[in-house]
């Protein structure tokens, strides 16, 4: 497994998009705390970044690459490792270089800038966002064979993530208004990782609006220790469900 | 008119005899107890304690005399008495360490209270560890100045008020500072009164509160985490300028709560990171005026019941919302406000904004309906609706507006 995702690190460094990936982070991070007056504000829109940027070149990145090293993988295949093997060795070698490039282009900035509980907050859940959006790709490009198809669907999950799911949720506020819904919305919070990710970003920073007593149920779940847990092993989960689908299919995918 | 040269020196004469006694209190002095040597004074009397303990149980100054410490002198309540009381007029204390007042909730002692008496002076004292600092029912023309007060933080109803003030008029409260207490300032039915440089933080419930007290006015003054900020309530005539309002954090805390004040006048105040910086309840005919909102997660909740008030020149930034309202009816006048989320242009750079400002937000309103939207603060799909919202208000009432928005903040 080491071999090949050694391989595949190589292969990323070469084309040196992750690269400029890193440096447009580290030029938007800087940025960001540099112009805006207050650091808050600057965490802010690097957060919108993680929200927006990071899934969507997550997910595309990840999608596309598997579609051009097909060859690549077929000659895999041939060799006597076990498929399960190449499939992850693959998304250890793509998430390794891309969650990377987001830590070391981050964490300096937001070490400088913001409290430790913000910036370690900040990194951790970029870091996730990256690993979630691949293994999310790695579904949406062994889902077709079709390329054109593949980077469809992996567009469409971004939009679903980025923009849809909180529509539904607002459309779901809206529809059951009279009820007490605080819990099952915070339940709701773990079907995307997006909001998830915004939500405890948000705990460390502008909780001000998020008090009140709808901020009170959010706080004794998001602002906690089990909280903390909770979030983490959904976020797990969002890595691993569909990694696993993806293997499954790779397994059994007549290439 | 030799006479009256006369006259005026016997006159002189005798108030200097008869005047200028002083007695001193302390070890190897005339007296060593403080409550002989008020006994012995007589009107106009100075009574100069040195440094040292005094346990005495209450001392009553039924006397108008000075009682000046030297070397800061500690008298402690024992946690069983009202340490000081002071029940006739032109007394003034000063230089004392006052501590462990007792505690009852029927009489309500305090480090110092003032009980009927007028123009007492109480000045730089230490307050410490009492159930009320210093307490002031039916005084006037009375100052407090340069005292610090403090208690330990307890339960809301196991303490009193930093400085507490009932049924009072002509009141001066300067520069003290109060921390710990269950309200730091509180004034009920206290009229014709200054507050002016006075730091209050940490107390559990308001920094200052206030009732029933009209033609008062708070200038310069510091309120900082305190648990509910300060409040002010069922008032008229009151002036408020140059205070600050910080970190008042929580729940239900805000930084200036308002409920049913008319025809007052609230400017250059700043409001810092607070959950809401101004909370409007029946409010009518004030002036806001050149105050700053920043970094609170509410600048300005104006509720429906307020009609009347007048918002000009006032600086709005990073706040998670700027300013939120329940109802449809626009009844209060924005105008000339700096906004920092406005995006419009100035062609004739006469620094107004040519494009009207809508600062109420959709979302804003969507959560003052429902308080459980809060979970989707900041999402990329509310960014979105927000703005168009912006363009074409439809949620939002139309004519909540700022027609004349500044495109400088007029305060830095």
């Amino acid at each position: 497994m080491s071999k090949i995702g050694h391989l595949v690190l190589i292969d990323i460094f070469k084309n040196k998009i992750v690269l400029i990936y890193a440096i447009v982070l580290l030029i938007i991070t800087w940025s960001v705390f540099m112009l805006e007056d207050t650091s808050g504000k600057g965490l802010l829109t690097l957060l919108n970044v993680v929200l927006l940027v990071v899934p969507l070149m997550s997910l595309l990145f990840s999608t596309i690459y598997l579609y051009n090293s097909a060859e690549f993988i077929e000659l895999l295949v041939s060799q006597p490792v076990k498929r399960q093997q190449i499939w992850l060795s693959l998304y250890f070698g793509l998430s390794l270089s891309l969650a990377g490039a987001f830590v070391v282009a981050t964490i300096i900035p937001l070490l400088l800038f913001c409290s430790l509980a913000q910036a370690l907050m900040m990194t951790i859940t970029g870091f996730a966002v990256t690993l979630v959006f691949i293994s999310l790709g790695f579904v949406a490009s062994i889902v077709s064979r079709d390329k054109a198809k593949g980077i469809g669907i992996a567009i469409l999950m971004w939009l679903y993530f980025a923009l849809l799911f909180d529509g539904l949720v607002l459309f779901l506020l809206f529809q059951f208004a009279e009820y007490p819904i605080e819990k099952p919305m915070v339940i709701l919070s773990i079907f995307s990782p997006l909001d998830l990710a915004r939500i405890n970003n948000l705990m460390q920073m502008d909780a001000a609006a998020l008090m009140g007593y709808t901020g009170a149920v959010f706080k004794q779940y998001f602002g906690s220790g089990l909280g903390l847990y909770i979030t983490g092993f959904a976020m797990l989960l969002w890595v691993i469900v569909p990694l696993f689908i993806s293997t499954r299919i790779f397994k059994r995918r007549d290439l | 008119m030799q006479n009256i040269y006369v006259l005026i020196l016997f006159l002189l004469f005798s108030l200097s005899t008869s005047a200028a006694k002083v007695l001193y209190v302390g070890e190897k002095q005339q007296f060593n107890a403080i409550k002989p040597a008020i006994e012995s004074a007589m009107d106009g009397d100075s009574v100069i304690v040195m440094g040292g303990f005094y346990k005495e149980g209450n001392i009553v100054i039924n006397k108008s005399i000075s009682l000046i410490g030297v070397n800061r002198p500690i008298i402690d309540g024992d946690r069983r008495y009202e340490v000081i009381t002071i029940k006739k007029d032109f007394v003034s204390i000063s230089g004392f360490k006052i501590q462990h007042s007792g505690y009852a909730t029927l009489d309500d002692p305090g480090g110092i209270k003032i009980n009927g008496a007028n123009h007492v002076t109480i000045t730089n004292n230490i307050l410490y560890d009492n159930f009320f600092g210093v307490y002031i029912q039916m005084g006037k023309h009375c100052l407090i100045k340069n005292n610090k007060i403090s208690a330990i933080s307890k339960a809301e109803q196991q303490i009193g008020n930093g400085i507490h003030c009932w049924k009072s008029d002509s009141l001066q409260i300067i520069g003290n500072e109060i921390s710990g207490h269950r309200d730091g300032i509180y004034f009920e039915f206290v009229t014709h009164s200054v507050v002016w440089r006075n730091l209050s933080h940490d107390n559990i419930r308001y920094g200052l509160h206030f009732m029933f007290s009209n033609d008062d006015s708070y200038f310069t003054n510091y309120f900082k985490q305190n648990g509910a900020g300060v409040a002010v309530m069922f008032t008229k005539n009151v002036t408020m300028m140059n205070n600050t309002f910080e970190d008042n954090w929580g729940d239900a805390a805000y930084g200036l709560l308002l409920k049913e004040i008319s025809d007052s006048n609230i400017s250059g105040n700043r409001f810092i990171n607070n959950t809401t910086g101004i909370y409007m309840e029946g409010t009518s005919r004030i002036w806001l005026d050149k105050n700053l909102f920043r970094e609170n997660g509410w600048g300005i909740k104006i509720m429906a019941s307020c009609m009347d008030n007048s918002l000009r020149k006032n600086d709005f930034y990073s706040n998670s919302f700027d300013v939120s309202t329940n109802g449809n009816v626009v009844l209060n006048h924005f105008e000339g406000n700096y906004w920092d989320r406005y995006h419009g242009y100035d062609l004739n750079k006469d620094g107004i904004g040519d494009v009207t400002y809508h600062p109420l937000s959709m979302f804003g309103v969507v959560v003052e309906k429902m308080p459980s939207a809060m979970l989707l603060h900041r999402s990329f799909f509310i960014t979105l609706l927000d703005n168009s919202e912006k363009v074409l208000p439809s949620l939002t009432p139309s004519n909540f507006e700022d027609k004349f928005p500044s495109i400088k903040p007029s305060l830095i």
